[in-house]
């Protein structure tokens, strides 16, 4: 009786130090990389990081045209992929849920969320680039598209297969039509949540470089023409990066430490969202 | 309150119910069966509720109440796998037919669950929405419609200076009543209330039966009950249901004094399984 309860002890204590060492690591790996990213990157941090072009090399300069192509493509993707991918998730949670359309659906985009990014990439330049002859903004903003409606699908149906099954049938017992089901209920108490997952795949896709590189190319001067190839963030810090000029690489790690700081903002509104779903 | 606790305390005495004269039929279930998929759950029930009385369905759990319930509005529509077959006559005509337009069905025949489910919106326009659906209505008209629903709910008080809140903010009885009163608003022909008090303390009860009570003047109402206390304090009639049949349907004084079937009687009395 004892020694066995002396044993459960034992195991429980064992596994709770693993558990402490496994998050120790992987918090600490974390840790170091926003650490080295502040140190490197913060000491770069200024006006002129915001309101001048990338330079050549050897010369002052900022990330104003990355960082204006950086939001361009970001917004044009978020604008053509969200409306997808409500719609997409809409139906298969609400119109289509005992369909095998929608078992079929929800296979194929779980593939497409682990789906590598430059495969997208690749993809997209077979269809836009390629026939078009350049690379364009617009093609990389197609590209982070394809990236957001599988997250986006994904996140909407999960939030409307939550939505009580209750409240949909006392909207109904209203005599509401379907569309105000819906529209006025079942989105209503899963803004939160799709709201959520849209700022998720946002802070998926504005760190993304490999679908960029195949699409939207760089671009070393400022263009919002969204017909020739557009420099962004992730793009240039890989660029920078691996250049051998020092100043290059210090502008990188000041891009890297903008794109953390804008993610992790993302990410806390996404938080702050959905804490006060629950307590509404 | 003081009147809810009297209420509490002692109970009305078994409605006499006007046995001689039941009136109009407003809903003649005849000859149902349903099934939930291969799962046939309700067997053959035969059932009228007449207009304007309050007619209570018992019976143990999974005997079908709340499925022949739901067959009145055809709620169950929303499911795959889950039909109706027989006729549900709502003045007459057979409300199971393809034909029949289920939004327009709702919007007379209104229904309130057992869990509460306030709309997540405010309590204004968890009660103007349902209004608006099928009414053209001007601002001060609606204010009106909505305080009049709230006040027949017995929560105008509670939340008159609050109807910008959101629904969810409300307790359980209140967001109870808040459902009575949204479903009250449309003006329904019949009302149908599924264990609307399981999840309510005895107070939330007192009111939403005292509430049944008034309502009964302008509507058709069904009531599914666990509870033999209520199902006698505030039906006209009573119907007991058993593994999918109608067991037994008469007067609720006479169902709960002299009923005639042995299961009837073995149930009220509490000497079930």
């Amino acid at each position: 009786m004892i020694d066995l309860y002396a044993r459960r002890r034992l195991r429980n204590r064992i596994v709770l130090g693993l558990s402490f060492a496994a998050t120790g690591l992987g918090l600490g790996w974390l840790v170091l990389i926003l650490g080295a990213l502040i140190v490197k990157g913060a000491s770069g941090l200024s006006l002129q990081v915001f309101t001048e072009m990338t330079p050549p090399p050897g010369a002052d300069g900022g990330l104003l045209n990355p960082i204006i192509g950086s939001l361009i493509m970001t917004g044009l993707a978020v604008a053509f992929g969200t409306p997808v991918g409500i719609l997409a998730g809409t139906y298969m949670a609400e119109y289509g849920r005992y369909t095998r359309l929608t078992y079929v659906v929800r296979f194929i985009n779980d593939i497409l969320l682990s789906a590598p990014s430059i495969v997208i990439g690749l993809f997209i330049y077979e269809i836009m680039v390629a026939p078009m002859g350049h690379f364009s903004g617009l093609a990389g903003a197609v590209a982070l598209a394809v990236l957001v409606v599988p997250v986006v699908v994904r996140t909407t149906e999960d939030m409307l297969l939550l939505v009580p099954r209750e409240l949909r049938e006392a909207a109904s017992a209203m005599g509401m039509p379907r569309a105000y089901v819906i529209g006025k209920v079942s989105y209503r108490a899963a803004r939160a949540g799709i709201v959520t997952g849209i700022l998720l795949a946002i802070a998926r896709i504005s760190g993304e470089t490999a679908p960029l590189l195949f699409t939207a190319l760089n671009n070393q001067f400022f263009s919002a023409n969204l017909n020739a190839p557009m420099a962004s963030l992730p793009a240039v810090i890989f660029q920078f990066a691996l250049s051998p000029y020092e100043d290059w690489q210090k502008l990188a790690w000041t891009g890297a430490l903008i794109i953390t700081l804008a993610v992790l903002a993302l990410s806390i509104i996404a938080r702050a969202l959905t804490a006060s779903r629950r307590t509404a | 309150m003081t009147m809810a606790a009297i209420h509490i305390e002692v109970p009305r005495d078994v409605p006499a119910g006007p046995a001689s004269d039941p009136g109009e039929t407003k809903v003649a279930v005849r000859n149902l069966d349903f099934y939930y998929g291969e799962n046939r759950a309700l067997k053959a029930v035969n059932l009228p509720l007449y207009a304007q009385k309050v007619t209570a369905i018992i019976g143990p759990s999974g005997c079908g109440k709340s499925t022949l319930l739901r067959v009145l509005n055809r709620i169950y529509d929303l499911y795959p796998n889950q039909r109706a077959a027989g006729e549900v006559l709502l003045d007459g005509n057979n409300i199971l037919l393809p034909s029949q337009d289920l939004n327009l069905l709702r919007a007379r025949v209104g229904m309130v669950f057992q869990k509460p489910t306030p709309f997540p919106m405010s309590i204004y326009e968890n009660i103007a929405f349902g209004v608006r659906l099928y009414e053209r209505l001007g601002r001060s008209d609606l204010d009106a419609r909505v305080e009049q629903a709230l006040r027949r709910a017995a929560l105008w008080d509670e939340v008159k200076d609050k109807l910008a809140a959101n629904g969810l903010s409300l307790s359980g009885g209140q967001q109870q009543r808040l459902c009575i009163a949204r479903t009250v608003a449309v003006r329904p022909e019949v009302i149908l209330l599924d264990e609307p008090c399981s999840a309510l303390d005895p107070i939330a009860t007192a009111k939403i039966e005292e509430l049944i009570d008034e309502l009964k003047d302008d509507y058709t109402i069904a009531i599914v009950t666990h509870n033999m206390q209520q199902a006698a304090r505030c039906s006209d009639y009573t119907a007991f249901m058993y593994l999918g049949e109608l067991a037994e349907f008469d007067t609720t004084s006479k169902m709960f004094t002299t009923p005639s079937d042995r299961r009837t009687q073995d149930y009220i009395t509490g000497r079930f399984g």
